[in-house]
């Protein structure tokens, strides 16, 4: 554990220092590719969440990405339709809750594989999108950037940190309250004991299917945000397989993670990182090699670096498994 | 005013077996009635029916006069009923303290105040005697602390019925005496208390009643004054049984299993094994005796590869085996039966057939190169569930579906059935009712007596005084004494047990 900690802490360091180096040699462009990073990192960093609060009462969910793309869609959509970026976002939230609500009712009740469930779901999203996309719609405005008074004036984390838009906002703080809740609180205990030995929790009382339900379904939720974050927020438009694969690296970032809220957004924010710099190195046409491989880089930097940092993982244990009364 | 417990006509069919045959019984506040039935008898599946852990087919459950709803255990715990469970309900990777306050979790703010939760369970641990560490992970623990974190647990509610499902199965003597003591204490206060065990001193110590069942029907009912350990005996198996161990004088022969100054780290890197030297010959039965904790397990978990040897070495017949590496050290002659079963001795959710030649798969007769060889799988169950009398209705079921007792029939059965010349057996009978442990002790006394040489570690000291040819007497990761078992002082041991040398 010790050994894990100071190597991390060494990771946390020579990042630190290569930015500090950067920032003294051009702050601006280093301020904007950390603020850069953080927009990137944000969508990862919640998908993750949805796959935290899902795995760790006990149930896998690979379709986060379907989740996150027809909320994507219904945000935009909705925004567009009624013009109002409010009611866009408590649509995609909506989706998203009924997306957690039908993975729950398939991987709990009916005991459904759990991977094939999430694939409906993904099938399912794409599929109803595709099917219901129509050009042409743009939203009523963007989402207001919100400058937060006297700290957007501290240098370099100024910027980076506090002049965002809402969600951004809300997605941090929703991460650390995550945190905590899951660690600090009875519903994070009664999480965690469903997740790893689920008889353990219903024989002290605890209803292991009505909490995988509720998790499972606030997950939705999270999704949701997160899809509205990248269609409102992030972008401003909508467009087929918008999600791109963030669902599934999400995925392995909850891995990298350990199944902890801190250390899946840590490494969110590491492969924004990497995101944007090599983003930043194609602007400035300092790489001269094919965009497929460009495109790449932050998989391969994130998988050697974090395959480095996250040392032997273990999933919680039930996940996966349907829960059976009476074989406990 | 109506009984507290009333289970009137209560069935349960399971796969191939009517687990409970039309079961009724009662229990009053403040009576201890003692469940007694040999391993598979149904008596697990009753006391699960009763907690709201599975439907079963007919009957009626009342709790205090009212039904109660089949399956709901949050409503039979709200009805104030707590349970001590058989097969261990606790989380591994979470810490005593949480464990023991899951599902009722003090709180601070929206928090969960786990502070008072520890202080709680240290006030819990010293008022009913039963020690554990509030802050350690449950997956390091032995078993018998698992066990004293479960009985707490359900000692930490106020309760009016508590229903105990094997207790004491692997905890010492002095504990059993000191929890028989806190169900005495209960009951004067009115609570009333179902008690299933296989250690039969224990009905004759606490129970007001006695309720024995077979093949899943109620087959007696009766008292302790009106009848003694053989009666008992005889009323669960339907035979007579030799509660005594009878065993010839050992013939020992050569070194078959050499411990050379070996020393091993337990789970926080502490040394919990230090420079043990220790020889079993051939021909005898070498019993350790200790409180737990004291290094046994790690003794027994480095000797069988298992954990990594700090240093020193572990010989079999003068060969070196090898570190952390168990299939090799089985094959090398050492068979073993783990304390913790659940862990270490079964896959549940393998039929019982593959979990009997579960260290043998890749063997003669049951592989002929890479391929499995179904119909010697096949034979071989068929031999040891008839030879161990495993009660299952087939060998094709999960060894998950098995009872408690069955499922360490299966562990002991398929250990001892393989040639070997050290056996190296933790807790063999635990769970294992009378009829079954007189078959085991003399299945160990006939492995001894064809000149394999047996390390036994066991929780109880009755046991191990009375099939043992040696004592050797652990104590803080040392053997203390060894000691000729005929004629060993029990009081003497028990002083080096506690480490007072002299
Ligand atoms: N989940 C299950 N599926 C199928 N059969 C089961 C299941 N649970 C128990 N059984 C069967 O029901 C019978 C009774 O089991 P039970 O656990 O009640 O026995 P028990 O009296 O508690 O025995 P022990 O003393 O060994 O604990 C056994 O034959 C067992 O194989
Ligand atoms: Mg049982």
């Amino acid at each position: 554990m010790s050994q894990l900690k100071s190597k991390r802490n060494y990771l946390l360091i020579a990042v630190a220092a290569v930015f500090a180096y950067f920032y003294h040699k051009d702050g601006a462009v280093t301020t904007s590719v950390v603020s850069t990073a953080i927009s990137f990192g944000l969508p990862l960093a919640l998908a993750a969440m949805v796959g935290i609060m899902c795995e760790r009462t006990g149930i896998v969910n690979i379709g986060i990405e379907g989740t996150m793309l027809i909320s994507a869609f219904a945000a935009f959509f909705v925004a567009s339709t009624v013009k109002s970026i409010i009611i866009g976002l408590i649509a995609a939230i909506v989706v998203g809750m009924l997306a957690g609500f039908l993975l729950a009712l398939m991987a709990v009740s009916w005991r459904m594989d759990q991977i094939i469930a999430g694939t409906i779901i993904n099938i399912l999203a794409t599929g109803l999108t595709s099917f219901l996309f129509k050009q042409g719609h743009t939203l009523p405005s963007a989402m207001p950037e919100i400058d937060i008074p006297v700290l957007q004036n501290i240098p370099f984390f100024g910027p980076v940190l506090f002049m965002h838009g809402p969600i951004t906002y809300f997605g941090l703080i929703f991460i650390v309250f995550l945190w905590v809740a899951l660690f600090h609180t009875v519903w994070g205990l009664r999480t965690r004991a469903v997740g790893e030995h689920p008889g353990s929790a219903d024989t002290a009382g605890v209803s292991v299917l009505r909490l995988r339900y509720l998790n499972v379904t606030l997950a939705g939720a999270v999704g949701g945000i997160a899809g509205a974050f990248l269609s409102l927020e992030l972008v401003g438009s909508f467009e087929r397989g918008f999600t791109a694969g963030k669902g599934f690296t999400a995925l392995a970032l909850m891995i990298f993670g350990r199944w902890n809220p801190l250390g899946a957004l840590a490494a969110a924010m590491f492969f924004g990182i990497a995101q944007a710099v090599t983003n930043q190195l194609m602007i400035d046409q300092v790489v001269n090699i094919p965009q497929q491989f460009v495109n790449m880089l932050p998989y391969v930097m994130t998988i050697l670096v974090l395959a480095f940092a996250a040392g032997k993982v273990r999933p919680p244990a039930a996940e996966g498994q349907p829960y059976e009364k009476e074989q406990a | 005013m109506a009984p507290l417990l009333e289970v009137i006509g209560v069935s349960k069919q399971y796969p191939g077996v009517l687990a409970n045959d039309d079961i009724s019984l009662t229990v009053d506040s403040g009576e201890v009635v003692a469940l007694l039935g040999e391993n598979g008898a149904g008596k697990s599946t009753l006391v699960k029916a009763v907690f709201g852990l599975l439907r079963p087919d007919a009957g009626e459950i009342r709790i205090k006069g009212e039904p109660i709803v089949f399956g709901d255990t949050n409503a039979v715990i709200g009805r104030g009923v707590g349970m001590v469970h058989q097969h261990f309900q606790l989380v591994p990777v979470m810490s005593v303290a949480e464990n023991i306050v899951l599902g009722d979790e003090p709180r601070r703010g929206g928090l969960l105040n786990m502070k008072k939760a520890r202080a709680e369970v240290r006030a819990l641990s010293e008022r009913y005697g039963l020690a554990v560490d509030p802050a350690a992970m449950v997956e390091d623990l032995p078993v018998g602390m698992q066990q004293r974190i479960e009985i707490l647990k359900a000692l930490r509610k106020e309760v009016d019925l508590l229903i105990l499902d094997e207790p004491t199965a692997v905890l010492t003597p002095q504990e059993i005496d000191e929890f028989l003591n806190v169900v005495r204490v209960l009951a004067s206060q009115g609570v009333g208390i179902v008690l299933i065990t296989h250690k039969l001193r224990e009905v004759m110590a606490v129970a007001d009643r006695v309720v024995v069942l077979r093949g899943g029907k109620v087959v007696g009912i009766t008292t302790p004054k009106e009848s003694n350990e053989e009666g008992l005996a005889q009323l669960m198996v339907g035979r007579s049984v030799v509660l005594r161990v009878n065993k010839g004088d050992a013939h020992p022969g050569k070194p078959v299993l050499t411990i050379k100054g070996l020393e091993v780290r337990d789970d926080r890197k502490l040394k919990a094994v230090d420079g043990v030297n220790l020889e079993v010959l051939s021909g005898e039965i070498v019993g350790v005796a200790g409180v737990e904790g004291n290094g046994q397990r790690e003794l027994v978990e480095a000797i069988c590869g298992m954990r990594p040897r700090a240093a020193g070495e572990v010989l079999v017949g003068g060969v070196p085996t090898e570190n952390m590496h168990p299939h090799a050290v089985h094959l090398s002659g050492i068979s073993h039966i783990p304390e913790d079963r659940e862990k270490h001795g079964l896959v549940s959710s393998y039929s019982i057939a593959d979990n009997l030649v579960l260290n043998q798969f890749d063997q003669e007769p049951f592989a002929r190169g890479w391929i499995r060889n179904a119909g010697e799988i096949t034979k071989n169950a068929h031999v040891l569930v008839k030879q161990f009398d495993i009660r299952t209705p087939s060998i094709k079921a999960t060894a998950g579906t098995l009872s408690g007792g069955n499922m360490q029939k299966v562990i002991v059965a398929r250990e001892l059935s393989q040639d070997f010349h050290v056996l190296v057996a933790a807790q063999p009978t635990r769970g294992i009712d009378v009829g079954s442990i007189e078959f085991i002790h003399k299945q160990l006394i006939a492995a001894r007596d064809r000149g394999a040489g047996v390390l036994l570690v066991s929780a109880e000291l009755d046991e191990i005084l009375s099939l043992s040819d040696r004592v050797a007497v652990m104590s803080g990761g040392k053997i203390v004494a060894v000691l000729d078992a005929t004629g060993a002082d029990r009081a003497y041991i028990g002083r080096l047990m506690a480490g007072l040398h002299d």
